[in-house]
């Protein structure tokens, strides 16, 4: 096996394990996590393949490495404004949870 | 090479993104000026594309910065992003018009938060949808995708209060999974095909294992941002508990961005790719969709949230087209009058939702609440806002000549001509569900009160920008009278 493969299954375990967390995890700080694991996982193939596509000569091929760090400033803040929205939820409600609260009175929420 | 008039497709995506960033420095008042200034241009940036692209007789191309694909991005127009550069257009000025009442800075007064990141964040869900409709490129899709997100969230929690904010960010985490699903298709495209341009990718792919795969990932994330049943949960407390400014921005165009990108995937990038029974399970969940969503619709007791489930059902009929377009012949999805409907269906739902939820929301700030039961004798109250709305219902019906009576008509023409007869049941039987919800609403507003109501001043600009946009909507279908070049094929013929 060589080395880009095994990196590539590596990646693929953690997309597995990262989308397995965002849907089973009840907490938005957990889905947040799992979110990044998952995100983390598709970096790294990127990477495996970035390395298996370089040309002869180089050590790998620069279009995916320059494309990875857009998607990494992406996932940063994405990941920065799901806290920011976390910390005002926790500010206004006193509590994390993401399930509903019984039904509004009417004409609450507009 | 780019093509003359190029130049106009990064205007279109640049004017908005420049507001924007001038509009956040300048502040409250200012910002809502800039946003006032970059409309009417924006409007003619759109404008002159479609003419550039009827005059070109083929897709609008400019390629940056003189690189071309695959090391460089190319910007394109073809029909489908014309015709949605120019809906999105009109919608956000009318929209704009409309959020005047909410959100403006009368002389004087200080500057609030919601309004001064209103204007901004209008601005950029504006350049990003323009970015989604141009783009050539999958990566730049991904970070024009993930720009319409950013923008369109906080939209949802502009009130601050516990309910918006935790709707906000279910609709974050979902988008977020969409947008990482989506990722990692792109992330594959490139290891298998070695180009992400879209049309380079088109010649390039073959039907195999890699690209199921990749059409799989990216359907699934995209879905997700859509909102198609059944991951649609997220959708009606997202758009009925934002301020109606920004829920018809949401509804009508936000929506719009993730599926003209399931379209491209679909229709430009694989379209020999896709199989047939795959387009069938599309068009099944938009079926679902049309069926629980009006079924909900008409059970709901708060306008809000009615005409919320109502988009839930129309993001349905967006999808039907993905079978019907589907071509047994040749194994592939063929442009055709499958196409032109849905992209028929996409503005004419557009200009549609908008004015009903800016009418939803002239009815809640008129009556100070948005029960549906207490509606007696609002029609004389708010005569013009509850014409618009029904105006709007009369398109999502598809009564002609509205928008929705031409984007139907087409869906139909196609399921009777690939003897898909089942997909015109569900079309049918959608429109009657969508006639029962409205004709409770408006039979409510039409009862006479047993008081006399009392109703608060809504403003000047609100009913005129509602208004308007119903127009648009139920007039639409009107331009089937016209020669437009290119209707009802959607495109010109002429590739790349």
């Amino acid at each position: 096996m060589t080395a880009e493969t095994l990196i590539a299954l590596v990646a693929c375990a953690l997309v597995g394990i990262g989308l397995y967390g965002l849907i089973v995890q009840p907490h938005p700080l957990r889905k947040l996590v799992a979110f990044n694991v998952m995100g983390s996982g598709v970096f790294v193939i990127f990477g495996a393949l970035a390395r298996r596509g370089a040309a002869a000569g180089m050590p790998a091929d620069p279009v995916p490495q320059a494309l990875l760090i857009t998607a990494i400033v992406v996932a940063f803040a994405a990941t920065a404004m799901t806290v920011a929205l976390l910390l005002r939820l926790i500010e206004s409600t006193g509590s994390a949870s993401l399930a509903a609260e019984p039904p509004a009175a009417d004409g609450e929420a507009r | 090479m780019s093509t003359e008039g190029g130049l106009l497709l990064a205007a279109a995506v640049l004017l908005p993104f420049a507001g924007m960033l001038l509009g956040v420095p300048a502040g409250g008042r200012r910002a809502q000026r800039t946003a006032f200034i970059v409309m009417p241009l924006g409007l003619a940036v759109a404008v002159g594309i479609a003419f550039t692209w009827l005059d070109a007789s083929g897709p609008v191309v400019y390629v940056l910065g003189g690189w071309a694909p695959p090391l460089g991005i190319a910007l394109r127009a073809d029909g489908p992003a014309v015709a949605m550069l120019l809906a999105v257009a009109g919608v956000v000025t009318g929209i704009g018009l409309f959020a005047r009442a909410d959100f403006g800075t009368p002389k004087g007064s200080a500057e609030s938060r919601a309004a001064y990141s209103y204007w901004l964040l209008l601005l950029a869900v504006w350049g990003s949808l323009n970015l989604v409709f141009v783009s050539g490129d999958l990566f730049t899709l991904y970070v024009a995708l993930e720009l319409l997100t950013f923008a369109s969230v906080p939209l949802v929690c502009l009130a601050g209060s516990g309910e918006t904010l935790r709707a906000a960010l279910r609709y974050l985490l979902f988008a977020l999974c969409g947008s990482v699903l989506y990722l990692l298709g792109a992330v594959l495209v490139f290891g298998a095909y070695g180009t992400l341009d879209i049309a380079l990718l088109a010649q390039r792919v073959r039907p195999e294992a890699a690209s199921w795969t990749i059409v799989a990932l990216m359907t699934a994330g995209l879905l997700a941002k859509t909102a198609l049943f059944p991951l649609h949960v997220w959708l009606p407390p997202a758009h009925a508990g934002a301020p109606p400014a920004a829920s018809a921005l949401l509804s009508g165009l936000v929506i719009k961005g993730s599926w003209f990108l399931v379209v491209r995937l679909w229709f430009d990038a694989m379209p020999g790719v896709v199989t047939l029974p795959s387009a069938q399970l599309l068009g099944a969940l938009g079926a679902g969709a049309i069926f629980f969503g009006n079924a909900v619709a008409l059970r709901q007791a708060r306008l809000k949230l009615l005409v919320a489930y109502s988009t839930v059902a129309q993001i349905g009929y967006l999808f039907l087209m993905f079978p019907l377009a589907f071509d047994a012949g040749s194994g592939r999805i063929a442009d055709g009058v499958a196409l032109s409907g849905g992209i028929m269906q996409a503005i004419s739902h557009a200009t549609a939702k908008s004015a009903m939820f800016m009418a939803a929301g002239s009815i809640y700030s008129a009556l100070g609440h948005d029960r549906i039961a207490d509606f007696a004798g609002l029609a004389r109250a708010l005569p013009v806002t509850v014409f618009a709305f029904g105006l709007g219902g009369f398109s999502l019906i598809g009564l002609p000549p509205a928008g929705g009576f031409l984007a139907k008509w087409w869906l139909l023409s196609a399921a009777a001509s690939s003897g898909q007869w089942w997909w015109a049941l569900v079309l049918l039987a959608g429109g009657l569900l969508t006639a029962a919800y409205l004709f409770v609403v408006v039979s409510r507003a039409l009862r006479a009160p047993d008081a006399p109501l009392v109703v608060a001043p809504i403003g000047r600009y609100r009913e005129p920008a509602t208004l308007a946009l119903a127009m648009a909507s139920a007039l639409l279908g009107l331009v089937a009278l016209f020669d437009v070049p290119g209707l009802p094929i959607g495109r010109l013929p002429a590739g790349a």
